[in-house]
């Protein structure tokens, strides 16, 4: 395996992955249409996704790329059954807003 | 092999089929409850023929047959075994043949009941489980029938379940038993503990090298609480009350289990215990002492009782007491023989007071009787055999078996034969005073009086068969290897005086009730108190429901039932769920359905964690 190049250090690739996973928390968190909390999601499970890389080329060990792939197939299969259920969400109510899917409540 | 698993078995396989099928067809019942019998019988006359019991050859020791070890603990072990010796093949005879006239008689005498099918079933778990206790080779598998009998009893005495007194009656049966068999359990665990075995074979076999205990010592602790069963199981004092009450039942069951079978279960297993009891003194005296109290006091109550089974029901404990009395003085073959011929003649007194209670239509009180001597002929003749032979008048069973007890007590302590004698005399006395209200006289009730069908009187007239002759069975001669040689004393002053009372106690009861009707009510008249004493039975049930029964009553209900039970077992259990509910309520509040609350949570619990994980250290 090639050395790591010396000018970037591991502290910024997991600098910039807790900040990709607050924004993604945030999204998740604040904001109101479906697709976007879907895409706030998707947001975090690649901000893990550098981290782990960023590990696995620093320690020279092929497990967490191997982690990665999985965590992308997992999204992939994710974003196939999420969207379907948004889509069938959307027929039903023709909303997308968070806060009026709420039929299970009670 | 002589396959004696079969002999309870086949009264097992009768109760299955009239339990489960008897709904159906009487003649079914019939068939299987009679014929199950009648086979266990034939399978008795045959294992006892093969073992040479009829040839005079059956050996001394114990032929058992092991079946499976029952329970292994240690170097401690219980089989399911099954054993036949002297004492046993007495027993089995005894029990499956007054048993098959007893059913016979039922046949007749039930046949326009409710129920027939159960109570034909009840009969036949009833004969399973007194063969069990009969061939048990050791204490437990013994218990399992004494149990059993026990069980049985409780639902006979309360065949009639729909009337209060009858299931009264049974309850109380059961309770006052359940007392007697608590001792027999700590006998029980005192042998195992102390033998470590409970066979027969074994603890006895150990105990004849083990020393009399001149004090208060092992074998008499075991032989007491041994005993205290017994005076459950047999109706002695103090826990004979349940036995006239247990009347209520239908009167083929007072026959075969509280006169002839299961009432002698307690004289067979302390006879059975005989090598434990002959270790000590002490119990055999206490022994000795109770069944002679419980004769007595019987014999008393039994003087004035009016209601014709009541009357048998005292005699019955009298007679009990007599046996244990010859055990207690170390006749434990007479006493055995008592158990055969009082099987005879009380079976025979109690299905001839159920042919008398027939004929006049359920009517059980004496003074409603009278005159039934040209109406019911077959009845009268047998009873009279009976009564004879209860009263011990020679040449009738009775007399060889009493006048060996008597003997027997003589030799053990003079006083006991007086007191023995005197109740042999009012034992004649209350016999023939129900059996001269009964037959002679005029008739006072409103029936129209018959006699019964030959189903009925064919038992009657075997068994008054086997009262008039049974004294010439060689019962005692028979059992004479199984227990320690007692040198009786030719005494025949003895045999005089007590056929003398018997004789006179007879006379009496003619005197007062043939020939001047009117003198016994003079009699009650002038002697109030005491036969107000007499007729409320002493007043022991009183006694016993004002000490006993009333504070274990009363301390249920306030301390168990409303202290314990709803206070301390129901408060716990209402407070857990009370408690549960109330925490649960403020919990529901996290549960808002809102999927960014829960984000939220999950979000502040990782901080929280992360947190504490960095000021413990965990980070670095």
């Amino acid at each position: 395996m090639p050395p790591l190049p010396e000018s970037v250090p591991l502290s910024w690739y997991l600098l910039l992955s807790a900040v990709l996973f607050a924004l993604g928390v945030a999204g998740f968190l604040f904001r109101k249409n479906i697709i976007t909390v879907f895409m706030s999601i998707e947001l975090m499970l690649n901000a893990v996704n550098l981290t782990f890389v960023a590990f696995s080329y620093k320690f020279a060990a092929v497990d967490g790329q191997i982690f990665s792939f999985f965590v992308m197939v997992v999204a992939a299969a994710e974003a196939a059954v999420g969207l379907g259920i948004i889509l069938t969400v959307y027929k039903n109510k023709s909303t997308l807003q968070i806060d009026e899917i709420n039929s299970m409540k009670n | 092999m002589h396959q004696l698993w079969l002999i309870p078995i086949f009264p097992l396989v009768g109760f299955a089929i009239n339990g489960l099928f008897g709904r159906r067809s009487k003649a079914l019942v019939n068939a299987a409850a009679i014929g199950t019998v009648a086979l266990s019988f034939l399978w008795v006359l045959k294992t006892l023929a093969a073992l040479g019991m009829f040839g005079g050859s059956m050996p001394e020791e114990q032929y058992v047959e092991r079946y499976y070890t029952w329970m292994a603990s240690g170097n401690f072990n219980v089989g399911f075994d099954f054993a036949v010796d002297h004492l046993s093949a007495i027993m089995l005879l005894v029990v499956t043949g007054v048993g098959l006239l007893i059913h016979i008689y039922a046949a007749g005498y039930m046949a326009h009941e409710s129920g027939y099918y159960r109570f034909f079933a009840y009969l036949n778990l009833f004969m399973f489980f007194m063969l069990v206790l009969v061939l048990g080779a050791n204490y437990l598998v013994l218990f399992v029938g004494w149990e059993g009998v026990g069980l049985c009893s409780y639902l006979l005495v309360g065949f009639y379940n729909l009337e209060k007194f009858a299931t009264d009656a049974g309850k109380k049966a059961f309770i006052v038993n359940r007392i007697g068999d608590f001792g027999y359990s700590l006998g029980m665990f005192l042998i195992a503990v102390n033998f470590s075995s409970l066979d027969f074979g074994k603890v006895f076999e150990s105990a004849k090298n083990m020393p009399v205990d001149t004090g208060a010592g092992l074998f008499t602790g075991i032989c007491l609480l041994l005993f205290v069963g017994a005076t459950g199981k047999s109706a002695q004092i103090p826990l004979y009350v349940w036995l006239p009450d247990a009347m209520a039942g239908p009167t083929p069951v007072s026959a075969l289990i509280h006169a002839a079978t299961m009432v002698t279960a307690g004289v067979y297993m302390v006879s059975r215990s005989a090598p434990l009891f002959i270790h000590s003194p002490i119990a055999m005296n206490v022994v000795a002492i109770i069944g002679l109290a419980t004769a007595v006091m019987a014999a008393t109550i039994g003087l004035v009782q009016n209601d014709i089974k009541k009357v048998f029901a005292y005699s019955t404990v009298s007679q009990l007491g007599y046996m244990f009395l010859g055990l207690g003085s170390g006749a434990f073959a007479a006493g055995m023989f008592h158990v055969v011929t009082h099987a005879f003649f009380k079976a025979l007194l109690f299905l001839g007071a159920g042919s008398v209670i027939h004929a006049v239509g359920g009517e059980q009180d004496l003074r409603k009787m009278g005159g039934l001597r040209s109406k019911t002929p077959i009845t009268f003749i047998t009873l009279l055999c009976a009564s004879i032979a209860i009263s011990g008048v020679p040449p009738f069973s009775g007399f060889f078996s009493k006048d060996a007890i008597l003997a027997a007590a003589y030799q053990h302590a003079p006083w006991m034969y007086w007191v023995g004698v005197v109740t042999a005399g009012m034992t004649a006395f209350y016999v023939f005073r129900a059996f001269f209200m009964c037959f002679f006289g005029t008739y006072r009730g409103d029936a129209h009086p018959h006699e019964s069908p030959l189903v009925m009187t064919g038992p009657l007239m075997i068994l008054a068969a086997l009262s008039v002759g049974g004294g010439f069975l060689p019962i005692p001669h028979f059992l004479e290897g199984m227990f320690p040689k007692v040198e009786e004393p030719a005494n025949e002053m003895l045999v005089y005086i007590s056929v003398a009372a018997g004789l006179i106690g007879i006379a009496i009861a003619y005197v007062m009730y043939v020939l001047k009707p009117g003198m016994a009510d003079g009699v009650a008249k002038a002697f109030r108190g005491p036969y107000e004493l007499l007729y409320n039975k002493y007043f022991v049930d009183e006694a016993y429901d004002a000490t006993v029964v009333e504070p274990i009553l009363q301390g249920s209900r306030t301390v168990l039932w409303r202290g314990i039970d709803v206070g301390v077992i129901d408060g716990v259990v209402n407070g857990i769920g009370a408690r549960s509910r109330n925490i649960g309520g403020i919990l529901r509040r996290a549960q808002s359905g809102n999927i960014r609350n829960y984000a939220a949570w999950v979000v502040l619990g990782s901080v929280i964690v992360i947190l504490s994980m960095s000021l413990a250290g965990g980070l670095r």
